[in-house]
């Protein structure tokens, strides 16, 4: 008859090698069973002498459980074994691309815009909004250039065939026509297209304008400078960038400054800006001894350009998707 | 304008390099737009703005040198011609106010065949104007030396003495250009006895011109005012140096001045005898002092500068003032046209003073928090949802094709615009259409063979008032496959319910309804109109298939166009109660014509349903096999609830069959 060491030893390394249930559970009743090898050892227990019974008894049970418990752990590593080699063949591609509705994009010139707005309305500015068909009066008189003044000239007007109408030059019609329903403070943006009678490599007969205005009792020329600084350093996120202002001239500003920017070397003009002309004011009915402020124009494309390295100002206006795809 | 910097520095010379100098002029106000070397000189280009007509000559530039430098300024040396002669002609201001100063010389004798000197051919030529005659070669000359325009008459062609009038209705006269210009009576002209001799300020006539032969001149120098000029050459269409600066502002104290030195030139080159100046005056601009309060320089620019260094500016710049009790009396020199209140003087300080010298503050403003109305939805939100279902956005031009206009807007009146910049681009557009559709064909053509396009803009159309209505729109066109060529998907062309859920999804929580409509854009049988709060919103459909020939498409692109305003509301949620009894569901299949619209079943079925009816919504239509020709089987799921209790089988059963009887009666359909 067999030591019970000797078939717990043996039983042990039996279970441990097999990878099969059903294996394991014949083992099992090699071992365990009716006619298994520990069973069979229990059943001589009654030839032995009274007085080693019990501890013979107690070493057997002991055994048993050993056996049980190594059965329920291979028993769950089989069944582990087995979920895994299921798993593996339920794998997927991962790196297939998925599957559905694509994401189109913004054109690069409302990105920049927005990124305007957005910088703008941090600083408090609400934005504002005009009709891009504009009369006489909207876009030049109320803005100090009664008819012939040589500053129109600046801007090559296109006129409607009614005569009486035409495409806004600028965003600065805005600019009266909030004053005639707002009174200071006022502090706004508006942005939108505007309209040239000019086509070459760096002009197109339409493009984009943001009007800045902020007038209040004591908003200064130093002012504009700080906000329009601290606007193209956090716009082109570079904080060394230089800005300079230069003296220029528009009829509905004075002072007025030409604003340069530069990355390290040259300057380029990226807008006019100045101190709101008094005239201007009193179209409104604004007293200018009280109210005095700011009013600028931004160039949403020119800064678009600088910002992305575009090249070619009609790149923006043909909408080549290979192009537009690129700022998506 | 172009010029010599060596011709500059015998005006003013500062201790500057050519570029420093540019530099220094260009951070003052007068832009130099280019620096170039030329031998042993430079020729620098500037670019004035319009208020700075004195900046248009060499002195004027010297003076705006000697301004923001600080350099000491020389005067062009100018002596008087002694008259050796007695002949003059009388000269008549008819209109005083449009030119109220003429100065008028003869000279005899001249030879108006001399070489011009080369001293004076290089500087004409390094400003950009070709040499003619010794005798229009001095002319030019003094003009860009002092800034005054002047003109030469063959005296032998004059009959008896200048007037200086407006222009008679029908009256012509050949200008040295060749061009006759329709005269009206708005243009001054300088007239001899009996005819018009040169448009005055803009340019001299043909027949009194000098030429080879001419023996005897009368010099012209005058002040025509800046409104008598300004306007005219776009009247005319071109415009000459001489216009150009009367129109900005010519100084009226130099008249004299410059026509001595026009005398002095040509005794010089071409020998003659002159005679005594002949001189028209009436009432000269006037120049008022301005007040200039330290106070208000300070407020304006935000930097302090006091009464001393206020008066060394103004004593650079040959501003005449007076000083009491903190504020200064400045009196504008004649050669400024443009100093008339506080602020211009304020930026002349500022500019002298320098830009860069005043500091960038930001100011201190009460924090306020800005109104972000939630019952609105902004347009960049409108854009990202577009842009989140696989729309690219696009940019395209507010003026169109009017055959664009026509074909798509079926309109044969569009906004025109007078001065269009090409024939194609004549008329504003009244929808985003033609844009999407022209830049769909481009796109096309570079071998895309799918797109989704948006863009947001303003649209144009006249009202019955004459004015223009321009609503801010949003429009958007889809070719080709539903989705993206991928792998896992079938290729399945996108149609209108594609783009309606795209539509619907940019309504979303409102919902339009779509009612077929006509539309000169759109297939008639597969177009909408969108209607929200019975107002029209838009449209939506194919593109009508003639369009779809014309524009070379091989499938059909959806369209749809909305109004910004009709689908920015979309007020506020509302909290309802939610029921805690579990809804039940039914279904109902139910065959019906094909000309039913699922609207109108809907609508049928709503008015009349039970108060248990809490959802009515189609999960599928079926047509083929067991369903007539000419019908169509729709399957709507019902969902039933009470918010206050279980529903019984009986409550249930009863609804639906009302909902059935509903199909029957009024659908005419059959149930299965």
């Amino acid at each position: 008859m067999q030591d019970v060491d000797a078939i717990v030893k043996e039983a042990l390394a039996a279970f441990a090698g097999l990878d099969d249930a059903d294996q394991l559970e014949q083992a099992k009743a090699r071992y365990l069973g009716k006619s298994g090898a520990l069973t069979q050892l229990l059943k001589g227990l009654s030839k032995l002498p009274a007085s080693e019974r019990p501890a013979f008894g107690s070493r057997v049970n002991a055994a048993k459980e050993k056996l049980e418990a190594a059965l329920a752990e291979q028993r769950s590593r089989i069944q582990s074994l087995k979920l895994e080699a299921s798993l593996r063949q339920e794998a997927l591609d991962v790196t297939l691309p998925g599957r559905g509705l694509a994401v189109g994009g913004l054109h690069p010139v409302t990105r920049t815009m927005e990124r305007i707005e957005t910088l703008f309305r941090s600083m408090g500015f609400e934005v504002a909004d005009g009709p891009e068909i504009e009369t006489d009066y909207y876009n030049f008189t109320a803005l100090n250039q009664p008819e012939n003044h040589p500053a129109r000239s600046m801007h090559d007007t296109f006129y409607l065939a009614d005569g009486r109408h035409l495409l806004r030059t600028h965003t600065s019609p805005i600019q009266i026509r909030y004053l005639e329903q707002h009174r200071p403070p006022v502090k706004i943006i508006a942005p939108g297209r505007v309209y040239r009678h000019d086509y070459d490599a760096t002009h197109s007969p339409m493009f984009h304008q943001v009007e800045g205005l902020w007038l209040d009792e004591h908003i200064t020329f130093a002012d504009l400078k700080g906000v329009l600084i601290e606007f193209l350093r956090t716009f082109f996120e570079r904080a060394e960038l230089k800005v300079r202002f230069r003296p220029s001239f528009f009829p509905f500003t004075e002072p007025s400054a030409e604003i340069d920017m530069s990355f390290g070397e040259g300057w380029l003009e990226m807008g006019g800006a100045g101190m709101v002309h008094p005239n201007v004011l009193k179209k409104v009915d604004i007293d200018s001894e009280k109210y005095q402020g700011f009013a600028f124009g931004l160039g949403p494309d020119r800064l678009t350009m600088l910002r992305y390295g575009v090249n070619d100002l009609r790149l923006f206006f043909e909408n080549d998707l290979r192009f537009l795809k690129q700022f998506n | 304008m172009k010029f010599s910097e060596n011709w500059l520095r015998t005006f003013v010379n500062p201790p500057l390099a050519a570029r420093e100098l540019a530099d220094a002029l260009s951070m003052g106000g007068l832009d130099v737009e280019q620096v170039e070397p030329d031998g042993d000189d430079w020729v620098l280009t500037t670019k004035p703005t319009p208020n700075r007509g004195d900046c248009l000559s060499i002195s004027g530039i010297a003076r705006e040198v000697a301004a923001v430098t600080g350099a000491p300024l020389s005067q062009p040396d100018i002596k008087t011609a002694r008259a050796t002669i007695n002949d003059r002609l009388s000269v008549t201001l008819e209109a005083p106010q449009a030119c109220p100063r003429y100065c008028g010389r003869m000279v005899r004798g001249v030879d108006a065949t001399a070489a011009t000197p080369e001293w004076m051919t290089r500087r004409l030529a390094l400003s950009g104007i070709r040499p003619v005659s010794a005798l229009v070669d001095i002319t030019n000359y003094v003009m860009l030396e002092l800034g005054q325009p002047l003109h030469a008459f063959d005296a032998a062609k004059l009959e008896g003495g200048i007037r200086v009038r407006y222009a008679k209705a029908g009256e012509t006269l050949t200008l040295l250009n060749g061009e006759v210009p329709p005269l009206t009576p708005g243009f001054l002209v300088i007239a001899d006895e009996s005819k018009a001799v040169a448009l005055a300020g803009i340019m001299g006539g043909l027949d009194t011109s000098v030429n080879e032969a001419t023996r005897d001149v009368f010099l012209e120098s005058a002040f025509f005012t800046p409104e008598a000029i300004a306007g005219k050459t776009r009247l005319l269409n071109f415009a000459s140096d001489s216009s150009y600066r009367f129109e900005r502002g010519v100084d009226f104290a130099g008249t004299l001045a410059a026509l001595e030195r026009a005398t002095q030139l040509v005794i010089e080159i071409c020998g003659g005898a002159a005679g005594p100046v002949t001189e028209a005056r009436a009432a000269l601009p006037a120049r008022d002092p301005v007040r200039l309060r330290l106070a208000r320089v300070e407020r304006v620019l935000g930097v302090k500068l006091d009464g001393i260094q206020v008066g060394a500016i103004l004593r650079r710049l040959r501003f005449e003032f007076s000083v009491a009790e903190g504020e200064f009396r400045v009196t504008p020199p004649s050669h400024r046209f443009d100093i008339a209140i506080e602020e211009d003087l304020i930026e002349e300080l500022a500019r002298i003073h320098g830009y860069d010298r005043i500091p960038a503050t930001l100011p201190a403003a009460p924090p306020t928090m800005l109104p972000v109305p939630e019952g609105k939805r902004d347009i960049a939100t409108l854009r990202r949802l577009l842009v989140a279902r696989d729309y690219q956005e696009i940019v395209s031009y507010s003026f169109v094709d009017a055959a664009w206009e026509a074909d798509f807007a079926g309109s044969t009146n569009p906004v025109a615009l007078a001065n269009p910049i090409a024939s194609q681009m004549g008329v504003m557009r009244s929808t985003l259409a033609g844009g999407l559709v022209n830049c769909l064909v481009h796109n096309l053509s570079r071998k895309h063979t799918r797109a989704r396009l948006f863009e947001v803009g303003r649209c144009f159309m006249t009202e019955a008032s004459g004015s223009y209505r321009q609503p801010m729109r949003k429009g958007g066109i889809s070719y080709g496959d539903a989705r993206h060529e991928q792998w896992g998907l079938k290729g399945r062309p996108g149609d209108f319910y594609d783009i309606k859920s795209d539509v619907e999804a940019l309504l979303a929580p409102l919902a339009g309804e779509f009612r077929p409509v006509e539309h000169p854009a759109l297939h008639p049988g597969r177009s909408a109109q969108i209607i929200i709060g019975g107002m029209t919103a838009g449209w939506i459909g194919e593109l009508h298939p003639r369009w779809q020939r014309k524009y070379d498409f091989p499938l059909a692109p959806v369209l749809f166009e909305l109004d910004y305003e009709a689908i920015g509301e979309r007020g506020l949620p509302a909290f309802q109660e939610t029921s805690k009894f579990p809804p039940v569901r039914r279904d109902i299949a139910a065959e019906v014509d094909e000309g039913i619209s699922y609207q109108a079943i809907l609508e049928g079925l709503r008015r009349e349903q039970p108060a248990t009816v809490a959802e009515i919504g189609l999960f599928d239509i079926y047509r083929g096999t067991g369903v007539e020709k000419g019908k169509k089987s729709l399957a709507f799921r019902v969902l039933l609830q009470d918010t206050r209790k279980t529903l019984t089988d009986a409550e249930v059963e009863s609804a639906i069959s009302q909902l059935r009887r509903i199909l029957q009666q009024q659908f005419n359909a059959k149930l299965r």
